[in-house]
């Protein structure tokens, strides 16, 4: 097990109204993502994954609110911290963030270096545009970005240019973690693949450490990410690796979102479509018990008493329902239906063409071998 | 269910294409966005125009919409040449063709409440002096069928529903109007993958209770597959390929086709990321 970048324990954070009311939108989340390891954030509209994004950086103003929970960045506890503390200390160096709109983010009437320095000397006033020039122009080029981009305004750039050249502001003080909130959504697919290689680059060449990357998108989500994570109404109802999520969901709510994946794959266009009926719930007065329950194929009565807890299995996987894995996994396999479905056939094929490749590699290595044997 | 060829072939065309082009701009700046194109759609089809951004697909959705004019060729509707010189005539056209857009927060008048745009539909199909109750009833029917409750959204305004919501609430416009032909201009861009699969079973559903024709706009392939009975593959204003979406997509042929197929990420094969194009 490497070491962790991010710890979150039991995090809570809620939003105060107008009218004083209190929308609990992370509720109770933990998580931790070891060193150069990436967290897919999985989950509907409404359910609180924007919320976490921005809760994570410990940078709080109103209407979002910090209750209580803990935030450990390698090492160093940033909640509870003062906002004009974690702007100067933590935001850039420790925490980045990529917005969701983050075509939006860069002012129109600036030049993108502008940016750069600005994001430098909040941290560091002594340094001389030289030097950031220089620092900058050597990062892009890294990164594969055409140095003339730092001369020009954000309006002179395409939708996919402008995306990476957020991300590239965005970590160039090198952070220890990377928050992606959604941000290949607005772009065509040419243009998304783009930025995630960008992002893969920036992993693989150390230039942040670990990432968390949120998105609905779920076949973007399992190639990009080691781990899923599924949440639901500010909480996580199941956590596992990326192909234990997508081919293997336990919880009543992934298998749901699993089942509304789209790939232009052999045989997908056969498997109907799976919707999960209702909204979810408002989190103003969040339901009793399961908060799932209310839309559940599979409930029943005590479903709505008491709080779920967690439940790990198979080693490192957790779930947050009533029923038993076995059980679930059970009347899945009855249902057989979604992804998972065809998955069962196209692993075999898959298996089976392994099979075969490595024997004739074997028929192939003991041909020469006995070749060599007669020479 | 998908339709095989030989059924498509017997259906009457319901849109049809002639060396369709439009050039915006003069001289210098002539740019042309959708350089002759042909195509047949025919009844209860469901074709997707699939193409990267800029590669004309809303400009020839607008060509056939009659929002803008056509610079060259001809547009067929149910066999006839499209007349659309006055608003009256247009008014008309439109009977038979709408429209569902990407963006649902902006197809709506923000000022108008639900139940005027719900109205609005039911005037243009020449309902305006049905009895109250009645304009009630098809309101109720039209909201029922996209799985929301007209109790709930009455006296509402548009920016007080989820984005899914809005989206859901065009197409029980659609519902109510029924037109021939619906032109799908990227349905699902803006709403999570829950949502999508709802809105997609929905428009599938209108098109098996109303013999519609339906045309996805794209760029999302997977959509292309999982729902088309024809898709056809848009570069630089001209269709590279054509087909039945298994053929197509399946089985790609023309180069820009197989990049788009690899450009976007999948379950069973590995995704390449070393293949991307320059910059």
């Amino acid at each position: 097990m490497g070491k962790i970048m991010l710890e979150v324990k039991d995090l809570k954070t809620k939003y105060v109204t107008r009218f004083k009311e209190n929308v609990y939108a992370v509720d109770g989340v933990s998580l931790e993502i070891e060193e150069g390891k990436s967290l897919g954030v999985a989950g509907e509209s409404g359910c609180g994954k924007s919320t976490l994004a921005l809760s994570l950086m410990g940078y709080y103003f109103a209407p979002l609110h910090y209750i209580s929970g803990e935030i450990i960045i390698d090492g160093k506890n940033i909640s509870g911290m003062k906002p004009d503390d974690v702007r100067k200390n933590i935001l850039g160096t420790e925490v980045a963030y990529i917005p969701q709109a983050a075509m939006n983010a860069l002012n129109p009437t600036q030049k993108v270096i502008r940016f750069i320095e600005d994001v430098i000397h909040a941290h560091d006033k002594s340094v001389s545009k030289k030097d950031i020039f220089d620092m900058a122009r050597k990062r892009f080029e890294i990164l594969g970005l055409p140095q003339e981009v730092l001369n020009r305004y954000s309006v002179e750039l395409s939708g996919g240019m402008k995306q990476r050249t957020v991300i590239a502001i965005s970590t160039i003080l090198s952070p220890k973690v990377l928050i992606a909130d959604e941000p290949s959504s607005a772009l065509d697919v040419t243009s998304q693949k783009m930025v995630i290689k960008m992002m893969r680059d920036l992993m693989e060449k150390g230039y942040i450490k670990s990432m968390i990357f949120i998105t609905h998108e779920l076949p973007l989500l399992y190639n990009v990410t080691d781990h899923i994570m599924v949440m639901y109404a500010g909480q996580i109802v199941e956590r596992g690796t990326a192909r234990e999520m997508v081919f293997d969901p336990v919880h009543p709510y992934s298998k749901g979102l699993m089942g509304s994946i789209i790939v232009p794959e052999e045989g997908t266009r056969d498997v109907k479509l799976e919707a999960i009926p209702g909204t979810p719930p408002n989190l103003k007065k969040p339901p009793a018990g399961c908060r799932f329950a209310a839309r559940c194929k599979y409930v029943i009565p005590t479903c709505s008493l008491g709080e779920r807890s967690r439940r790990v299995f198979d080693d490192n996987r957790m779930h947050l329902c009533i029923h038993s894995v076995d059980f679930l996994r059970e009347t899945y396999a009855k249902e057989g239906t979604g992804i998972a479905a065809i998955k069962s056939q196209k692993s075999e094929n898959l298996k089976e063409n392994k099979k075969t490749s490595e024997k004739t590699q074997e028929n192939a290595s003991n041909k020469s071998s006995e070749n060599e044997s007669e020479v | 269910m998908p339709m095989s060829l030989q059924e498509l072939q017997n259906k009457p065309s319901v849109l049809r294409g002639d060396k369709v082009t439009k050039i915006f701009g003069y001289g210098v700046n002539k740019n042309t966005a959708v350089n002759e194109v042909n195509f047949n759609f025919r009844e209860s089809e469901v074709v997707s125009i699939v193409g990267e951004s800029g590669s004309g697909k809303t400009t020839l959705a607008k060509m056939v919409l009659g929002l803008i004019g056509v610079t060259q060729g001809d547009i067929y509707f149910r066999d006839a040449v499209r007349d659309i010189s006055s608003h009256k005539k247009k008014k008309e056209y439109w009977k038979g063709i709408q429209a569902v857009f990407q963006d649902p927060f902006s197809s709506f008048n923000m000022f108008n409440r639900i139940d005027t745009l719900l109205l609005d539909c039911i005037n243009l199909m020449g309902g305006k002096k049905l009895p109250k109750e009645e304009k009630v009833r098809l309101m109720t029917d039209a909201c029922s069928f996209v799985n929301l409750k007209y109790e709930e959204l009455t006296n509402k305004y548009p920016f007080e529903l989820s984005g899914g919501q809005m989206q859901r609430l065009m197409i029980a416009r659609i519902f109510l109007l029924k037109p021939k032909i619906l032109i799908a201009d990227e349905p699902t861009s803006m709403v999570d993958a829950c949502s999508r699969a709802t809105i997609l079973d929905m428009l599938l559903k209108l098109r098996d209770e109303v013999n519609m024709t339906i045309i996805f706009i794209t760029h999302d392939i997977g959509l292309a597959y999982y729902v088309s009975d024809t898709v056809y593959i848009m570069e630089h204003g001209q269709f590279v390929e054509s087909g039945t979406a298994e053929d197509v997509i399946l089985n790609p042929q023309a180069e820009y086709t197989k990049r788009l197929i690899s450009d976007v990420p999948k379950i069973h094969e590995e995704w390449d990321l070393s293949t991307v194009a320059g910059l």
